[in-house]
């Protein structure tokens, strides 16, 4: 040991160390493995530039694209229950919430929020799969019923984003009942005449697309979303016989009329903005039409 | 001849030594046996009686899938009068998973709309086990449609593991169909009176058990994934059903604790596969009861009660 080994080369590893490249600064395209640096991919909504493959997106990445100049409000939603089945598994249930929680940064899987979508002022929620899967519990109920009311409240039109493996099993009953509670929730959308979009994201499934998933008066997805009812693998035992790989995809649920459309996520704000003006009445935006009457009122 | 579930193995080697007695005494009538039978039935009926009334929630499931268990078909031949079952969706094709029709109960006209998973091979066959595709679940929407068009009540009795995981479910859309007939229930301006007769499985069930009432038989379970499907995904172990089954408090006894059904009706000792009869008489008192409640209120209450219970479920009556 002397004065170089110990002062010295520490020293000259710290300066070559803050010029190491962190492991995350390139990420693999899953889909055709080619390499993609992190800020491109950001700049592209989670998109693959060289094949057009959507990864998924986010929930922060996803209010911000859809809100004009990314300026939104989130909207706290009543808080339910902790743990009413004292439910275990390999682990206590409520030990799972907390590693969801510190892992995404959220309270629940979906996220309520509001502000202006192309100058029309919108409700969006987005189910976010890397919160336990998404998972539809007692407060994913709570918060689409939530986005419901201040959507009729506000007479605003309500976008939600769904991305789920299913119910939240360690919530048993309860997490099953939420079927029923999101449908009252969907029907007072309908009732009071507020449009209601889902937009299918990777992977939507079980009995969150059993119920308001599969209710919207438009439905969207975006490209390759698994969307289905029953597991694949469930599915191949049942009929004995391999399933095709686009099975379950959302250009299957196309091609079976299960959805209006597929939209490719740059074109996402664009559908939906035009979607919500012919609902709402509204004239296109920027049209002269509108001028006078802004005008007028003020 | 009597099916007897694994748990009752002793019951049956105790009913199996009455009978064999019996027959001894048959052959040979000098053997008097009377007093030995009479304790030896009283001894089967305690230990049936103790051991029903502290059922596991792995046991109930069994209860519940007890082949002799009555199912739809017999309710309806014991309750319905001038039953008329109807068929079809009227966009694909009939699913017998799913029955429906109209007839009389007590009186008045009703709908009713039920799973059925057949008592034999053929049957079971037919009716592909209670495992309903998505023309089940669309023409019991289209026989709400009918009932509310004529002010008629329906009664929906749920027996089923769940909707059919098959390609040509998927392809058809059980989801949407699922979705569409849940909507429909809670929507619907007539009474629905709900009753989990055997197994209440997930969606499946869900699509036809919104009622303004909703019953479950003592036995009977209600989950949002079979026990054995809990087990494999979050334990990665099937070994571990029973375990699962008691953790998601599946019983009818723990829903009506959850505050997610209304009324739980008494199987005789036994369990409903013992005394089918006076169960489907029991459960058709039980049924009658709550239609004579909901049939006093209009189309509109009937609708917004039903919707405020739901809306109400987990926000109250949770410890």
């Amino acid at each position: 040991m002397n004065w170089i080994t110990n002062v010295v080369r520490p020293r000259i590893q710290r300066v070559f160390k803050k010029k190491d490249t962190p492991d995350n600064l390139w990420r693999k395209c899953p889909a055709c493995n080619e390499m993609i640096f992190h800020r491109d991919l950001e700049a592209a909504l989670n998109v693959c530039p060289h094949c057009d493959h959507h990864m998924r997106l986010g929930t922060a990445a996803r209010l911000a694209s859809l809100f004009d100049d990314g300026q939104y409000q989130t909207v706290t939603v009543a808080g339910v229950p902790l743990d009413p089945l004292k439910f275990r598994d390999q682990k206590k249930y409520p030990d799972r919430l907390k590693e969801a929680r510190s892992k995404t940064g959220r309270d629940e899987a979906i996220t309520v929020a509001h502000g202006p979508l192309d100058g029309v002022e919108t409700i969006i929620s987005i189910q976010d799969f890397a919160f336990m899967g998404g998972s539809l519990g007692m407060a994913a109920g709570e918060a689409i019923i939530k986005s419901a009311e201040i959507a009729i409240e506000k007479k605003a039109p309500f976008i939600l984003f769904t991305a789920a493996g299913g119910a939240r099993m360690q919530e048993g009953i309860l997490s099953l009942m939420q079927m029923p509670r999101t449908t009252v929730a969907v029907e007072m959308l309908r009732e009071a005449g507020i449009p209601y979009i889902v937009v299918l994201t990777d992977p939507t499934t079980g009995g969150v697309l059993a119920s308001y998933a599969m209710l919207g008066d438009i439905q969207i997805s975006e490209p390759g979303a698994l969307i289905g009812f029953s597991g694949r693998r469930v599915i191949e035992q049942t009929i004995r016989e391999k399933l095709p790989d686009d099975f379950q995809k959302a250009e299957f649920q196309l091609d079976h009329g299960m959805i209006d459309m597929i939209v490719h996520r740059h074109k996402l704000k664009d559908t939906l903005a035009r979607t919500i003006r012919i609902l709402m009445h509204k004239p296109k935006l920027g049209t002269p039409s509108t001028l006078p009457a802004r005008t007028a009122s003020r | 001849m009597h099916t007897y579930l694994d748990f009752e193995k002793p019951i049956a080697e105790l009913e199996g030594k009455v009978q064999e007695l019996r027959l001894l005494a048959h052959e040979d009538p000098s053997v008097s046996i009377t007093d030995e039978v009479a304790k030896l039935e009283q001894k089967a009926a305690q230990l049936l009686q103790d051991t029903y009334s502290s059922l596991t929630p792995w046991q109930k499931l069994q209860v519940a899938r007890h082949p002799r268990r009555p199912h739809f078909v017999d309710y309806v031949e014991r309750l319905v009068e001038d039953f008329t079952p109807l068929a079809g969706d009227r966009l694909f094709g009939e699913d017998a998973a799913i029955m429906g029709g109209l007839g009389r109960f007590r009186g008045r006209s009703v709908v009713v709309i039920g799973h059925e998973k057949g008592s034999d091979t053929q049957s079971r066959m037919k009716h592909n086990f209670g495992l309903a595709r998505p023309e089940g679940y669309r023409k019991a929407i289209r026989l709400m449609d009918l009932a509310e068009r004529f002010g008629i009540p329906v009664v929906t009795l749920v027996d089923t593991q769940g909707a059919y995981p098959g390609s040509d479910s998927e392809e058809r859309g059980v989801a949407e169909a699922i979705a569409r007939s849940t909507d429909r229930c809670l929507s619907l301006k007539v009474p629905l009176v709900s009753v989990i007769i055997g197994e209440g499985g997930s969606g499946g069930a869900v699509a036809l058990a919104c009622g303004n009432r909703i019953l479950m038989l003592e036995h009977s379970v209600y989950s949002v994934i079979s026990p054995e499907g809990a087990a494999s995904i979050l334990w990665r172990d099937s070994a571990k059903a029973k375990d699962a089954a008691t953790a998601m408090k599946i019983t009818a006894q723990n829903l009506h604790q959850l505050g997610v059904i209304d009324r739980v009706l008494p199987e005789p000792i036994g369990g409903a596969h013992r005394e089918r009869h006076q169960m489907i008489k029991e459960a058709g008192d039980g049924i009658e009861e709550e239609l004579r409640g909901l049939e006093k209120l209009d189309g509109a209450t009937l609708k917004r009660l039903r919707r405020e219970k739901f809306l109400a479920m987990g926000r109250v009556g949770v410890v």
